[in-house]
């Protein structure tokens, strides 16, 4: 699969109709484009695994995605837990029902919240990272001098960053249920009297190994959608520097945006 | 025999050719240069070389094997015989300069360590940069870039074409001879054949084996160096002028 690439038109279109149809077809195409990267980039995976060289790729992504992301992850998953529990704990007082705060915290984190600040930061961290970085090297001629090379962009570039946003984000995803329950404890002790181990038995009672699993299978789609959205508008930059800006910008509005879709669909599909 | 031919080959970018009708060859061994105004398309017939762009119509073929229409198994052949020389080197910038000349050989071959160091050393020898081969892209200087470039271009075993986009724009006079003669070196020693896209008329003159002067999208002129300075064709005498203006 071709990375540099040449526009599929080279005209523009005389009428708003054929604009239209033109935008609509652009639009079709990015998706194939993206699901191609997505489809290439898995069968480069055991590449990725087993050549030596590759491995050590891997292993510096798997730095990048999980590691210099933590402080960020953590302070993020720490305020959301502590936000929930604030908001969820006033109300639970009212009804004199905050033995439940454990509960309601880490419900919500598994199920929703987990998931979902872990994507946002790692979609604002590491993907725009990757769309910036890729974009970059698109401009500079490095993409197509590794194309002349015979040497894969979509496996020497994209398949290691994809595959250690797969392999991190679950594990992110649950280090964030971890320490937004941490927070939320912080809070249910320090400003609604809460016994700490009973916030702690209560979050442990009420959590379900389904809602854990739900939990990590969003992870893991936000980390495919990451990866993909953000290698998908790295290799699709042109018009230089201003590109690279503008590709690392839908880079994240665009994973946004499928956090939020795909965060609800899974959530629909699972808990009907 | 032709190593490389241009067939009648049209390109246009939003309905205009920049391109248009240009037909050369470049014999094996031989080293061509491609001279012309900004904007005629001489960059843009080496990117046809190595199907990072596709003509719109017309062919370009690479020892009989038409580029824009073979396999991709055809096409990493002819890639693997070609090295690409672009404008600003287009090394890495994670990897030192050793790592990015062997890279090709990393990723594209099954040759041992010490096989791929002997010839990783051995390029950088050829190109004159041995001392700079632990220094990352960013630490070193333009010329130098290019000079790395250069070395990835024809680490490989297999290469025997090497294409240059503007291999001395940017440059100071002495490192622009320094890689001219570079160019020369490669074409006698290794037998290179080399395609290079300049500005820099002398250099060509120094280099090159026949200079092609292409104007409009269209080839003006493709003669020897010698032929070229006395040729009587007016686009020639008018760039030549221009050329001469630009130096005194």
């Amino acid at each position: 699969m071709r990375v540099v690439r040449e526009p599929i038109w080279d005209d523009v279109p005389r009428t708003r109709v054929g604009n239209t149809f033109r935008h609509l077809t652009k639009f079709l195409a990015s998706l194939g484009w993206a699901a191609r990267i997505l489809c290439e980039s898995v069968a480069c995976f055991p590449a990725v695994l087993c050549r030596r060289d590759s491995r050590h790729d891997l292993y510096q992504q798997l730095y990048v995605t999980g590691i210099r992301t933590l402080p960020v992850v953590t302070v993020v998953s720490l305020f959301t837990g502590m936000i929930l529990a604030l908001q969820v704990g006033l109300e639970l007082r009212r009804f004199n029902q905050e033995i439940y705060l454990g509960a309601a915290v880490m419900i919500s984190l598994i199920r929703e919240m987990g998931p979902f600040s872990c994507g946002m930061c790692l979609a604002a961290c590491v993907g725009s990272a990757i769309a910036a970085e890729l974009g970059t090297m698109k401009v500079n001629d490095e993409l197509a001098a590794l194309e002349i090379m015979s040497i894969s962009p979509i496996r020497y570039l994209a398949a290691p960053r994809i595959l250690a946003l797969v392999l991190m984000a679950p594990l992110l995803g649950f280090f964030c249920c971890v320490i937004g329950t941490m927070g939320g404890g912080i809070v249910g002790v320090t400003q609604l009297g809460v016994d700490f181990p009973q916030y702690i038995s209560s979050a442990m009672s009420m959590a379900a190994t389904k809602d854990l699993f739900v939990g990590l299978l969003k992870a893991l789609v936000f980390g495919i959608l990451i990866g993909t959205v953000s290698c998908a508008e790295g290799f699709g930059t042109d018009l230089g520097a201003t590109g690279v800006g503008k590709s690392t910008q839908r880079s994240v509005i665009v994973s946004f945006l499928l956090i939020l879709m795909f965060g609800y669909m899974i959530t629909r599909v699972c808990y009907r | 025999m032709a190593l490389i031919e241009f067939q009648d080959v049209v390109k246009k970018f939003n309905g205009v050719a920049v391109l248009d009708g240009v037909t050369f060859d470049v014999r094996k061994g031989e080293v061509l240069c491609v001279v012309g105004p900004s904007g005629t398309g001489k960059s843009v017939t080496l990117k046809h070389l190595v199907r990072l762009l596709t003509p719109t119509s017309g062919r370009v073929l690479v020892d009989g094997v038409d580029v824009a229409t073979c396999s991709g198994r055809a096409l990493n052949g002819i890639r693997s015989r070609i090295g690409y020389l672009f404008q600003g080197g287009a090394l890495l910038a994670w990897m030192n300069v050793a790592d990015n000349v062997a890279l090709p050989l990393r990723e594209c071959t099954n040759m041992d360590d010490a096989e791929i160091d002997r010839r990783v050393a051995a390029a950088l020898e050829s190109v004159e940069l041995t001392d700079a081969a632990e220094k990352f892209p960013a630490e070193i200087s333009g010329g130098m870039q290019k000079r790395a470039g250069l070395a990835r271009a024809i680490v490989r075993p297999t290469n025997d074409v090497v294409l240059y986009d503007e291999p001395t724009s940017g440059l100071d006079p002495v490192t622009s001879v320094t890689i001219n003669r570079l160019i020369k070196k490669l074409n006698r020693e290794l037998g290179i054949t080399s395609v290079v896209v300049t500005h820099d008329l002398q250099g060509a003159v120094a280099i090159a084996d026949r200079i092609l002067l292409l104007k409009g999208g269209k080839v003006v002129e493709c003669s020897t160096p010698a032929e070229f300075l006395k040729s009587e064709n007016r686009d020639v005498k008018e760039f030549l002028a221009a050329m001469k203006g630009e130096v005194s």
